[in-house]
């Protein structure tokens, strides 16, 4: 184990799946003179070539559709999104054609590309620059949809997604990019897709959650503890395909389950899993299940009212502790 | 303009072929579309056959090719089999997409074909996806892009044109102007005649072709793919031709005359032009051969596809991820408990339908 930052971290994986396939190659815009607006394709040009690692012009509809066109001919492409907000540019080129064509075209086809997509609140980005789109996405039957939550899923899951044969997209938060974790040295380590990671095995309460909300889950498992409450905190790390098992696990263990993102809580990933839960796990469950993500309305852009609308440490903590108090 | 004869003779008569196919099977399909044999939508191409044809004619198997919901007969001049395709339309499950695409996603990558594309302006990306890949895997493969005026007048045309022209892409992009997107005139949508205009906006070579004659086509073709496989990058190539049917089987064409569709066929009909270009080169017998063999063909076709089976129920839930019917991979357990969960509660959803959902 080492300790790198969650760029360094994407920065070898690709380094590492270019490396093996010689068919990966990069494309976005700012990614190859400039390195990346995180710093997350630095030094990738020089070792691959400007053919491989490729600037390009502000055509997000086009780089999702050579994506896909790339990923049915023999190529696996990685199309760098800039921000993930920008993927609506190219909807009918994720949802339309990469989600679509291999089940339409009755599997003659493949289409293992990677959106990689760069999302979430940052230092007042504002509406059009801070959103989780997870969502929609999960909601589309065709698409892998993974959130890395540190260094360590940042490499294991984006060498997964290159490596998958289904359109993937990679929503990497960037107030992750700087943050630093431990990352396997083994070169072939990979996360599989599909499968969940307990972070945290606590008997009260289980946090439900992915991406940056990890960390914050984590941190509000820590406050939870001053008040004697042991809370399990479960990294979904894809969701889709969600790791069912791991939930029904979780609220097998513990009874109590609070689901967080900082996506918008209506109509979100949470949903699926709060709904999940209430069909297959009644039985099981102490208290309702409880939803946190963000509120209904754009992230706005003054840092007092972009800190009011989206769950953090101790917003979960609060909603675990009433559950396992039963003030739900 | 005399005779062709020769090798020039044997193109054309090859060109015939492939037209009179085309247009038997898209004859076939009205009828049976209209007999209820064929659900969804299905829109025909009948008058725009020598585009098809003159195009397909300059390709490898291995060439790729992107179509529009209007695809049949650029797939059968790919060179899938009419067999594959009619099952498809009657929604078998021999159908070259075990009946989940139907007319207008069909597709066979055994031939380069990607697919018809529901989306209007969804094959411009797969092309320029086609011709990157060709470029960086470094073969001399080619891709061509079909797709129609109204196309034209959509963001994905212009983002991809251009990023084919600055990568020097060996793509091709033929355009079948036939004069309508959908039920509108191209005249209301765009304020200039020549479509083919907007290339040069991109610094992309362009030519401007009577898609009528697939001679003409072909010939402009050849030399755009000779282009793009050389090293040349991509062209242009605006075929003007015509849309005999409406936009789609039913259409009742309110938005022109029928004089005009029977003006234009009268003098410009593909099948008709071809035939008299070949003139001596073409025996009566021959011609009324070609039509003949073309309908045994689709006769085989469709006895093909009724004695297949539909798809099983079960194949419903199966086929979106790679993993989906491998016991071992996480995403099969989703998705059979999907339909686990989804069959109860709809006992007799599919029972032996087979209606069009109209």
């Amino acid at each position: 184990m080492r300790t790198i930052s969650f760029t360094e971290a994407t920065l070898e994986a690709m380094q590492e799946e270019m490396r093996r396939d010689p068919t990966v190659f990069l494309m976005g815009e700012d990614i190859a003179k400039q390195g990346g607006i995180f710093g997350q394709f630095k030094g990738l040009p020089q070792e691959f070539g400007f053919d491989r690692v490729r600037d390009t012009p502000i055509s997000e509809a086009a780089l999702v559709g050579a994506g896909v066109g790339a990923a049915l001919t023999g190529c696996r492409p990685v199309v760098d999104m800039h921000f993930a907000d920008f993927i609506t540019c190219a909807m009918d080129e994720v949802v339309n054609q990469a989600a679509k064509l291999r089940y339409m075209f009755g599997e003659q086809c493949v289409v293992p590309m990677t959106l990689r997509a760069p999302d979430g609140i940052t230092k007042s980005a504002g509406s059009q620059h801070s959103q989780a789109l997870e969502g929609w996405f999960v909601h589309t039957p065709g698409l892998e949809v993974v959130v890395p939550a540190d260094a360590e899923d940042a490499k294991g899951l984006l060498k997964a997604a290159i490596r998958s044969d289904n359109p993937t997209l990679y929503f990497e938060h960037k107030m992750l990019f700087p943050q630093k974790g431990p990352v396997p040295d083994d070169a072939d380590f990979v996360i599989p897709i599909g499968k969940a990671k307990t972070v945290r095995d606590g008997k009260d309460v289980a946090i439900v959650t992915y991406g940056i909300t990890v960390g914050r889950a984590i941190e509000a498992a820590t406050l939870l503890e001053a008040d004697g409450i042991d809370a399990t905190v479960i990294n979904l790390r894809t969701v889709w395909p969600l790791d069912y098992d791991a939930i029904v696990d979780a609220v097998a263990r513990t009874h109590r389950v609070v689901v967080a993102h900082e996506a918008v809580r209506v109509g979100g990933v949470g949903a699926e899993i709060a709904s999940f839960i209430g069909e297959h796990c009644f039985d099981e469950l102490d208290a309702p299940v409880v939803r946190l993500g963000a509120a209904h309305v754009p992230v706005p852009f003054a840092p007092v009212l972009q800190e009011a609308m989206y769950p953090k440490a101790p917003m979960i903590a609060d909603a675990a502790r009433r559950l396992v108090r039963r003030q739900i | 303009m005399s005779a062709p004869a020769g090798a020039r003779r044997d193109l054309g008569i090859a060109l015939l072929r492939t037209m009179i196919r085309i247009r038997v099977l898209e004859e076939g399909i009205e009828k049976h579309f209209l007999a209820g044999d064929i659900p969804g939508f299905a829109h025909l191409s009948i008058g725009q056959e020598a585009v098809a044809a003159g195009t397909c004619a300059n390709l490898r198997t291995d060439d790729a090719i992107a179509s529009t919901h209007r695809g049949h007969g650029h797939t059968l001049a790919k060179g899938t089999s009419m067999r594959g395709m009619v099952a498809e339309l009657f929604a078998r499950a021999t159908g070259i997409c075990k009946g989940k695409g139907g007319s207008m996603h069909i597709a066979d990558f055994s031939v380069g074909m990607l697919g018809a594309n529901g989306v209007v302006a969804g094959g411009f990306g797969l092309v320029a996806g086609a011709a990157l890949s060709a470029q960086q895997r470094k073969t001399d493969q080619v891709a061509v892009c079909f797709f129609g005026d109204g196309a034209t007048n959509r963001g994905p045309f212009h983002e991809n044109l251009n990023l084919c022209a600055i990568w020097n892409l060996p793509a091709i992009f033929v355009l079948e102007n036939n004069r309508y997107a959908s039920t509108t005139s191209t005249a209301e949508t765009m304020k200039i005649a020549d479509v083919s205009l907007r290339a040069q906006g991109y610094g992309m070579p362009s030519a401007i072709v009577d898609g009528f004659d697939a001679l003409a086509v072909y010939d402009a073709l050849g030399e755009a793919v000779a282009r793009a496989r050389s090293g040349g990058g991509p062209t242009f190539v605006e075929c003007k031709t015509y849309r005999a049917r409406g936009h789609y089987i039913g259409d009742p064409e309110r938005y022109r005359q029928k004089t005009e569709v029977e003006d234009v066929m009268s003098a410009s009909d593909p099948i008709v032009r071809m035939q008299a270009q070949l003139a001596d080169g073409l025996s009566p017998a021959e011609f009324e051969g070609l039509w003949s063999t073309a309908r045994e063909e689709f006769a085989d076709a469709v006895a093909f596809a009724r004695s297949s089976p539909s798809p099983e129920r079960d194949e419903a839930f199966f086929g979106a991820y790679t993993g989906d019917r491998d016991a071992s991979d996480p995403v099969h357990a989703i998705e059979s408990r999907e339909r686990d969960e989804f069959m109860p509660f709809a006992p007799n959803v599919g029972a032996g339908s087979q209606g069009s959902g109209h």
